[in-house]
């Protein structure tokens, strides 16, 4: 096709019959729909500047990943020689045994598991109900609840800390998952108040008849939340499962502040983390020329292992992630 | 009085909400303010509190070497780095928006800091230096914006320079907001400006802009939230240093906290005044 419009176009710059101005004019024309396009064809200089910039801002993004990954497989002496920046002489695993050895991972991936998993759902089944609540139902005072529900949102957490603290410790939740899982069941779990928006703006967008036809048929409520809103909020469901599990994933100032003050044994991976080199050096204790001294190799390694879990978690959903976003209507109208 | 049906669905659905901000953000709230009015001991036998009035949060602006310092520094971060996520935001949404080869693939990296920009895997990275960009030199762009600019900006554009990867991962959430609200303007709004001769750059400034105004201004309180609340935010430190301390203690520390919360709110809300929907105003005949 293109083959044979190059040879059309040669054929006519040989023609002899168009003077070279025209020529001249005719060349310019393609040049110039090849470099800036033409009506919704895209040109070359634009092409090219988003991709370089895509390329550009994702390598950015990338960086630190790749160090991360690329330090962590460097030896000791990849490390002290600087020459190699990226390329290691050999792809040394040992950083990750003793990473592994020092984490305690079973407990801690349990930890982890449990501590992101249980309130993440409670969080948003709650989150869902309230959203629904707001978006569906006329009341007295629903702007001011409104309201206030964003106004939670922006209050320094500080401000709240010491007291919720205390009355988590003298209602005993301290200690144990629970401080986790009632302020969740509370719709006052980690950010909640973005998942309720996200949710009360998806419900607003269902057309109305659908629920007033349910209703006709004799529907109660519930029924129509369970057989006709949950249904139509998957996308929401899924963008607010994922990011509500990993904000819980990765909450360590909570995890240390209510778990450690009371003697436990949950812990957690990110807890291994910030744990990290004290356990290392009580594990590895330093001798005068210990081959084991921890260094950033070892460091990179157990950083890696810990967001292992969260990696493989997004692999499999961003599919759904990046396009739900699209339909989970969190901008609303 | 009759209460409608409707009524109580709508209470008993937000129920769990409502009895979770009453007990655990107004009470705790209250608490707080009293504790800030007071001076306060932690004691074998319990809690001892001392009420001093006021003089806790006076103590905060004048007795407090850092707190002033801190917030001046705050500030001036904030302005500079709120837009620059928002724009930067906004710029990523856009290209992602459009249609590109691998588009899957490039979210799917775009994505990738929400899930780990968060905790100690950060503060990890910041520790080995990962997260600042070799390429560009701390010392020559400090040295080159001193030789035009004021000390303390130059210092805060260069901590820009240095920290851009951070600060560029920490919009994944706005970039998710705008790819979104992005995808639902009607395409047919830019096939009737083509039609009628609108460029690129027109459309962008006459149909996206005004489209994706209120997300903007979303974007724009998330981000400064998201910023004055982190636990890289040195006053978020600072304050827990006190709460501890023994010399000055928790009443010291929530009048603190109280004293930054006002700040912030200031800032959220000439924020909101600059940027909110603005009622057209009706020509005067």
């Amino acid at each position: 096709m293109s083959l044979q419009k190059s040879k059309r176009f040669s054929s006519e710059m040989k023609n002899s019959a168009l003077s070279n101005k025209e020529k001249f004019g005719m060349v310019k024309g393609k040049v110039s729909r090849f470099l800036f396009g033409f009506n919704d064809r895209r040109g070359f200089v634009l092409k090219l500047l988003t991709y370089t910039l895509l390329i550009s801002i994702g390598f950015v993004y990338l960086y630190p990943m790749l160090h991360m990954f690329v330090t962590s497989i460097k030896s000791l002496e990849d490390l002290l020689d600087m020459s190699i920046k990226w390329i290691p002489s050999t792809i040394y695993t040992s950083n990750y045994a003793q990473a592994y050895s020092v984490m305690n991972i079973k407990e801690a991936f349990k930890g982890s598991l449990l501590l992101a998993l249980l309130p993440t759902i409670c969080q948003v089944a709650v989150a869902s109900l309230v959203g629904f609540g707001f978006a569906r139902y006329h009341f007295p005072l629903k702007k001011l609840f409104f309201g206030l529900m964003i106004f939670s949102f922006i209050i320094p957490p500080q401000i709240l800390m010491m007291p919720m603290y205390r009355l988590l410790s003298a209602l005993e939740l301290t200690g144990s998952i629970n401080a986790f899982i009632v302020p969740a069941l509370l719709g006052q779990g980690l950010n909640s108040t973005i998942f309720i928006l996200i949710f009360y703006q998806f419900f607003k967008q269902t057309p109305e008849t659908l629920y007033e036809a349910a209703e006709v048929d004799g529907a109660n409520q519930l029924t129509i939340f369970f057989k006709i809103a949950i249904p139509m909020a998957v996308p929401a469901f899924i963008v607010s499962f994922l990011f509500s599990f990993v904000w819980y994933w990765n909450e360590t100032y909570l995890t240390t502040l209510y778990l450690t003050s009371r003697s436990t044994d949950i812990t957690t991976i990110l807890l291994q983390l910030q744990q990290f080199e004290q356990n290392y050096e009580a594990m590895y204790p330093v001798t005068a020329n210990s081959p084991n001294k921890i260094n950033e190799g070892i460091k990179m390694a157990g950083t890696v292992i810990s967001i292992l879990p969260l990696l493989i978690v997004y692999f499999f959903l961003q599919r759904y992630f990046v396009e739900s976003v699209d339909k989970s209507g969190i901008t609303g109208e | 009085m009759r209460i409608k049906r409707k009524t109580i669905y709508g209470y008993l659905f937000i129920m769990p909400w409502l009895l979770g901000f009453l007990l655990l953000v107004l009470w705790p709230l209250i608490q707080s303010f009293y504790f800030s009015l007071n001076n306060m001991r932690i004691t074998p036998v319990g809690l001892k509190f001392k009420f001093v009035g006021f003089t806790n949060y006076l103590d905060v602006w004048l007795k407090d070497m850092f707190f002033i310092q801190e917030l001046l520094q705050f500030l001036a971060n904030s302005i500079l780095r709120v837009p620059v996520i928002v724009v930067f935001a906004l710029i990523i949404a856009m290209l992602l928006n459009e249609k590109v080869k691998f588009k899957g693939a490039f979210r799917t990296i775009f994505f990738l800091p929400v899930i780990i920009a968060s905790g100690p895997v950060i503060d990890q990275l910041i520790g080995q230096g990962a997260a600042t960009v070799p390429l560009a030199d701390q010392e020559v762009i400090l040295s080159t914006l001193r030789q035009f600019l004021p000390m303390w900006i130059a210092q805060v554009i260069a901590e820009l320079f240095n920290q851009i990867i951070i600060i560029l991962w920490n919009s994944g959430v706005q970039i998710l907001l705008f790819l979104a609200v992005l995808q639902k303007i009607d395409p047919q709004l830019y096939e009737a400006a083509k039609i009628d001769g609108g460029s690129g750059w027109e459309c962008f400034w006459k149909i996206t802009l005004p489209t994706i105004k209120p997300i903007i201004l979303i974007n724009l309180i998330y981000t400064l939230v998201a910023l004055a609340n982190s636990n890289q935010n040195p006053i978020i430190n600072l304050i827990y240093t006190n709460m501890f301390s023994a010399t000055r203690g928790y009443g010291f520390a929530s009048a603190m906290a109280w004293m930054y919360a006002i700040v912030t709110t200031i800032l959220l809300i000439v924020i909101f005044l600059i940027f909110r929907e603005k009622e057209p105003k009706r020509r005067k005949l």
